[in-house]
């Protein structure tokens, strides 16, 4: 057992998780968010994704005690107030996701890119929503609503 | 699944890391970015007594271009490498193919030193290691050791570092003025492992071609320098039948391995593709550089 701090959605969190257990299995089963769903557990699908330090990375390919210390955001983290974000508004009014279960991979991918990117057309949020998967949609819709959410911003 | 019970070690200097990989030998495996690596643990292909976590030594990141070289530290992520202008400028053959790494969120934990210490002949930077003849500095209990691209990949994810020694930096030879490059792949969807993948780097002086640099990825267990058609294309103008016979000379030997993404022969025929598109794409980048 390793003791580690980390800032949680804005709070300060602690634990003692084995070396072994990833970032993501720490979030479902010590802190109970299990908001960050996890599919293949081998980097693949993109459901964990979750942002550390402003860059979404996949937290089932991170150990929790290498996120000691660093700031990370879970899909709880978007909506602090109850209510749904520009991006998730967007997604739901365009019909974005039918399952459910890739959406908070969906979401936090797109989240850092469109912090990084506010005006990114369709092909570039295609290429960054990539390693990402969704058995439900065939993609269009999610494409759509991140496009939607970009459109929104943009327009303050 | 879950990662298997493994010992942990997060040395802060590179010196600690060597004592530590000198106790284990081949019991240890080294974590950098662990976008290889931890998926080797999850699906039990790897099974370490302990993981040593170089993440925490500062020394091991950074980027620096001295005496025509750029100098990247192993644990420099991969999507700082995209972000920087010293890469852009001095080896744009490596910004080219840095965005073809994985996806984003991959690169985000990836790092340059364990994309090429886990040497998957699949990927983009062996490729590009091996066509710009870059070299290998590691670090073990007798002292550093400097080991040229040509030596470094042995086989399938088998490189020449020994078990008590660690990668600490890659040095890429600064590209010259009038050279053109280019990084083609094929892949399933943008970010996947390459089918085939090819480094070209071509260096056109008053419109001859004075260097040719093409290595493939995804065709043998290690990166496939070209020689045959690097030595067709060196002398002569680029045109259409060059690139065409380049293709012929740079497949002909290939012998690739099958897999669900391809049969040996498909591999072969789209290798010959990706010749011809990479050398259009790079004489073209040379022409543009040259105005």
């Amino acid at each position: 057992m390793v003791d580690i701090t980390m800032r949680v959605n804005g709070a300060t969190r602690e634990g003692s998780p084995e070396a072994r257990k990833t970032l993501a299995d720490f979030l479902r089963e010590d802190l109970d968010l299990t908001g960050t769903h996890l599919g293949c557990e081998h980097g693949v699908c993109g459901a964990c994704t979750v942002i550390v330090d402003g860059r979404a990375v996949r937290s089932c390919l991170m150990l929790a005690v290498q996120a000691a210390g660093r700031e990370v955001t879970t899909i709880e983290g978007l909506a602090l107030d109850g209510g749904l974000g520009v991006l998730q508004q967007a997604m739901w009014d365009s019909h974005s996701f039918q399952c459910g279960f890739c959406t908070p991979g969906f979401v936090m991918q797109a989240t850092a890119f469109l912090a990084d990117h506010p005006d990114a057309g369709e092909q570039q949020i295609r290429e960054a929503l990539s390693g990402n998967i969704c058995r439900c949609t065939g993609y269009q819709s999610i494409i759509d609503g991140v496009l939607l959410a970009a459109e929104r911003n943009r327009e303050g | 699944m879950k990662l298997p019970p493994v010992e942990y070690e997060a040395p802060t200097t590179v010196s600690e890391a060597i004592d530590l990989l000198a106790e284990q030998l081949d019991e240890a495996s080294v974590l950098a970015g662990g976008q290889s690596l931890i998926p080797l643990l999850a699906l039990r292909l790897a099974r370490p007594e302990v993981l040593i976590d170089i993440n925490g030594i500062a020394e091991l990141s950074g980027i620096s271009a001295t005496d025509g070289w750029v100098s990247i530290g192993a644990m420099t992520r991969e999507y700082v490498a995209e972000e920087s202008e010293v890469v852009a400028d001095a080896v744009p053959l490596l910004a080219a193919a840095l965005p073809l790494i994985g996806h984003e969120a991959i690169r985000s934990r990836g790092t340059i030193g364990g994309s090429l210490a886990h040497a998957d002949p699949a990927a983009e930077l062996p490729a590009v290691a091996r066509a710009l003849d870059a070299e290998f500095v590691v670090r073990g209990p007798t002292g550093d050791r400097v080991i040229p691209a040509a030596q470094w990949f042995e086989g399938y994810l088998t490189t020449a570092r020994r078990s008590d020694e660690l990668l600490v930096e890659v040095r890429f030879p600064a590209t010259g003025p009038g050279t053109g490059v280019s990084f083609a792949e094929v892949a399933r969807r943008h970010g996947d492992f390459a089918i085939v993948g090819l480094a070209v780097s071509l260096a056109l002086t008053g419109g001859v071609i004075s260097d040719a640099r093409l290595a493939f990825a995804g065709v043998s267990d290690v990166p496939v320098r070209a020689a045959a058609a690097e030595d067709l294309l060196v002398g002569e103008r680029p045109s259409t039948e060059l690139f065409d016979e380049a293709a012929r000379r740079a497949t002909g030997d290939l012998d690739p391995p099958a897999d669900l993404h391809g049969s040996s022969d498909y591999r072969k025929t789209v290798a010959a593709a990706v010749v011809r598109r990479g050398l259009r794409a790079a004489a073209a980048n040379a022409a543009r550089g040259s105005d």
